[in-house]
């Protein structure tokens, strides 16, 4: 029971975050009306792909000095899921894009940076696949994540700020930033990012175990 | 030790010229096929094509140029520079000697570029900036990826998808600096791109530096 409080409060706050985020009263926005609860469900898919592709790189550090094979594993899995929240996010911006700007991909610099990001993955992927020997997939890879993860910091947090987006709280569209972030929407908001986070390290803790498994009945 | 490097990669190179020689045969094919594609007479193509074209020429040859600093290398030659050399000299003297070789490339590339399909730049300083910046953020990035690729098998193919998404950030940045070039902005409206592109080149200089080290030990 203690090593699993963690996972009775992601149950609890997920299903707040889908009652409360779907029912609870919003505030009415120019353009962005009922779309504005996709607040809950896709801005957290970023919170949560930049919280588990950081754990993934910590691991690989670990793994750089430690050479222990388990770090490998927690590597790449955290990343594996932390790539599904990405894929999510794109998605669930996209549908909720389609009601706010007319168009399912418009080459906003956030649309187009999540892009090249989730690109910068497939490649790591790739790289994996393509190196036969254990030990040596794990130390090339390792180094891989470190340097793309590296990349992707400047991609995602100051190309986007350079450019005019047309995303809500940027250039001048209503938005949810600091100033009009409205009260009862954080009530959801926070939670909600709590949730998403602890799901993913939860799916992904769950997945370094099956293949522990896996190398045990080997 | 680093310059004693760069002068034997420098007279290395020198003696086997047909490499050299190839890059920039590979430049000017290149560049003509664009040529000849857009069927183009002098000044006719708008500056934004002939930016894009200019640079998707140039990362092009980059990838070529530093691809062959790893990968290809006999085995019994990275024996003896391993005993030779500390692995953070080599990667310096990599890295120098590369964005040497891409400037060089770069200026033979706009003297071509711009011989047959016109020369519309305007602030001629900005843009040799720009291209010294893009060198060395090219030839950090693809001097440890051209590392790694060469210990996953020593693919070209490999070498570009990895290179490919990381680069990116940095070419959408040069792109834009070399655009507000062309058009002959005032220098002041660059400066944040091309403090941006210094800050990522210092990002992906450090880590190559960091990483490299563990990689060369495999």
């Amino acid at each position: 029971m203690r090593k699993h409080w963690w996972k009775i409060l992601t149950t609890i706050l997920l299903i707040y975050t889908f009652v409360g985020g779907l029912l609870f009263d919003v505030p009415r926005l120019n353009i962005l009306n009922e779309t504005i609860r996709a607040l809950h469900f896709h801005v957290p898919m970023w919170f949560g792909m930049i919280v588990l592709l950081a754990i993934s790189v910590v691991y690989s550090v670990n793994y750089l000095k430690d050479n222990k094979a388990k770090f490998d594993t927690v590597a790449i899995e955290f990343a594996n899921v932390g790539v599904i929240f990405g894929i999510f996010g794109i998605l669930t911006g996209m549908f909720w894009a389609q009601y706010a700007w007319g168009e399912w991909w418009s080459g906003d610099p956030k649309q187009n940076a999540s892009a090249i990001g989730l690109l910068i993955y497939f490649a790591y992927f790739v790289l994996r696949g393509s190196i036969e020997n254990e030990e040596q997939r794990a130390r090339i890879s390792a180094i891989y994540n470190i340097f793309a993860f590296s990349a992707l910091i400047p991609l995602l947090f100051i190309l986007p700020r350079l450019t005019d987006s047309l995303h809500p709280g940027n250039g001048g569209n209503p938005g949810f930033n600091a100033y009009d972030l409205d009260s009862g929407l954080r009530l959801v908001f926070y939670p909600a990012v709590l949730a998403w986070i602890l799901l993913g390290v939860w799916i992904a803790t769950i997945r370094v175990r099956i293949r522990k498994l896996e190398l045990e009945t080997l | 030790m680093i310059i004693e490097f760069i002068k034997k990669e420098f007279k290395q190179e020198w003696r086997n010229r047909y490499a050299l020689n190839g890059l920039v045969l590979y430049l000017a094919s290149t560049i003509f096929i664009c040529y000849l594609s857009f069927n183009v007479r002098n000044e006719e193509l708008s500056p934004i094509t002939w930016n894009a074209l200019f640079w998707i020429i140039i990362l092009f040859a980059s990838i070529n140029a530093v691809a062959k600093s790893f990968i290809g290398e006999k085995p019994e030659r990275q024996l003896y520079y391993y005993s030779i050399i500390s692995p953070q000299a080599l990667i310096t003297a990599r890295v120098v000697y590369n964005s040497l070789l891409l400037v060089f490339l770069a200026l033979t590339g706009v003297f071509f570029y711009s011989l047959i399909l016109g020369n519309p730049i305007d602030d001629i300083g900005l843009f040799l900036i720009n291209i010294i910046l893009a060198a060395v953020g090219f030839s950090s990035t693809l001097t440890l990826v051209s590392a790694i690729a060469s210990k996953a098998g020593g693919s070209q193919t490999l070498m570009a998808i990895l290179s490919f998404p990381i680069i990116l950030p940095m070419l959408l940045m040069v792109i834009k600096v070399s655009k507000n070039a062309i058009d002959g902005l005032e220098r002041s409206v660059s400066l944040d791109e091309v403090l941006t592109l210094l800050a990522i080149n210092v990002i992906v200089g450090t880590v190559s530096f960091l990483l490299f080290p563990y990689l060369w030990r495999t």
